[in-house]
């Protein structure tokens, strides 16, 4: 029996701000940062969206591209690390307003960047134990960083949803396989509004290690090698980690090359991996096989291989491509973009 | 806004959600129980409107009641959805974007909060058409 994806959407704010113009106020050098880093731009939230909003965009944009009965939804799950409320879910939100109230379950998922790849694994689960026909699992975040912070370069808004079930797939889901320990690279306490991190402890032990072992757990159990996959997905905090932990990997440039969108989009956490997936959708054949490895901090990855079938020819268009969303940006300036983030 | 007269209009407010009178096909928004063109003759039922329309008028405000004034200026408008009905919303867009005849959709935001530690008021909201 397969599962797999039968629909993705994506939403991603209209606003922008460059490297650049943020250096300005800090007094930092923005090519030294853009080289460091890898990113030019990244993208902001109007001052009306929010999780919950971009959540709901991506959302409609997945029942629109398949034409999926809402109905038909049986669980929706949203994985953030920005939920608009501490307590009352923006999955109900979600849920009210795709239509697929009353009859589902949904709650929210947390688990910093990786949150929407634990909500597909648990929309796989249910759909295949066939408690439900279909499960919606959206990664979506306003990111927050302190004014100043390293971090402000990157922390982006966007979100991705995507409907989980065994009929009518466009990629069939092969497996997937985790890797999770406790490891405090990244946190954010209850009431703080901006997160911390261990400067350059998220790398190795963090980033590195758990995305590698996720990635060649998932290529033993299922017997495969790097040359075997057509794209490579793995999560963007900056333009550098995904390419170094590729090449570690023995993977092409090639192949991770068409998703990779962090340059132009900023690291938007819990959507990261999910909005590059979508990308490499965007452009994908009938037989083109996708490895794609997320991670969030704390920490874990989770890693899927999947297998493009027939049929995503005539869905495609019927929503935006992610790279029609990052067309037609507005750029702001600091002072609108700190009015922007509320930050003043 | 107190809280259970939001939680009453949540499917208006977020899906759009209408009436239709199956016997004239005239539609309905906010919804109407009765026809008034068909009275008794009348048989209504939901309809969910596309969320297509085009701006009839507008106007810039610059000086907003409390909850909104972190947003001005910004653009309030009157509608024509496709299907028939008028209704004011906000459009986001620049103010120099707007203009009369514009083909706008419809858009799930923001649309109030009660302070930093009430409810959230989220609905429809529209911009120019893609
Ligand atoms: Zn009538």
């Amino acid at each position: 029996m397969s599962i797999g994806i039968t629909s993705y959407g994506v939403y991603i704010p209209r606003y922008r701000i460059k490297v650049e113009e943020i250096a300005r106020v800090w007094g930092d050098d923005p090519e030294n940062i853009k080289r460091g880093l890898g990113v030019c731009e990244k993208s902001v939230p109007d001052m009306d969206e929010d999780t919950a909003t971009i959540a709901v965009e991506a959302a409609r944009n997945a029942i629109r591209r398949n034409n999926t009965n809402p109905k038909e939804v049986g669980a929706i799950y949203v994985g953030s690390e920005s939920h608009p409320y501490v307590v009352k879910p923006t999955a109900t939100i979600v849920a009210e307003a795709i239509g697929a109230t009353p009859y589902l379950t949904a709650a929210d998922f947390e688990f910093a960047c990786k949150a929407g790849t634990a909500a597909i694994q648990a929309c796989m689960g249910e759909v295949a134990a066939g408690f439900i026909e279909y499960g919606m699992a959206i990664g979506s975040d306003v990111s927050q960083a302190a004014p100043g912070d390293a971090l402000e370069y990157t922390a982006a808004a966007g979100g991705a949803a995507y409907i989980i079930g065994k009929k009518n797939l466009i990629a069939e889901i092969e497996d997937t396989f985790s890797f999770t320990t406790d490891t405090p690279d990244f946190w954010r306490r209850e009431g703080m509004s901006y997160p911390l991190h261990g400067g350059r402890f998220t790398g190795e032990p963090a980033y590195f290690r758990h995305i590698v072992s996720a990635t060649k757990g998932l290529m033993e159990k299922i017997d495969v090698k790097p040359g075997d996959y057509d794209f490579v997905v793995f999560h963007q905090p900056n333009g550098k980690f995904p390419i170094r932990v590729a090449k570690k990997l023995g993977f092409t440039k090639e192949q991770i090359q068409p998703g990779l969108i962090v340059p132009t989009l900023g690291n938007t956490y819990s959507a990261s991996s999910l909005i590059s997936l979508a990308a490499v959708l965007d452009e994908a054949e009938q037989g083109s096989r996708i490895l794609m490895t997320s991670f969030g901090s704390g920490a874990g990855s989770d890693s899927f291989s999947m297998v493009i079938t027939e049929g995503i020819d005539e869905m495609r268009d019927k929503a935006p491509t992610v790279q029609e969303l990052l067309k037609g940006a507005r750029y702001l300036d600091y002072a609108l973009y700190a009015k922007h983030k509320g930050v003043m | 806004m107190a809280v259970p007269r939001f939680w009453r209009n949540i499917p208006a407010r977020y899906n759009l959600i209408g009436t239709k009178c199956l016997t004239c096909e005239k539609c309905y928004f906010p919804p109407r129980t009765t026809c008034p063109a068909c009275r008794r003759a009348g048989k209504i039922e939901m309809h969910k409107f596309e969320g297509i329309g085009e701006v009839v008028t507008y106007t810039v405000i610059h000086s907003a009641s409390e909850g909104f004034d972190r947003q001005t200026p910004y653009v309030l408008a009157i509608i024509r959805l496709d299907e028939g009905p008028c209704m004011t919303a906000q459009i986001v867009c620049d103010p120099n974007e707007i203009e009369i005849g514009m083909k706008v959709q419809s858009i799930f935001r923001k649309i109030a909060e009660e302070g930093p530690d009430g409810v959230i008021c989220y609905g429809t909201k529209f911009a120019p058409k893609r």
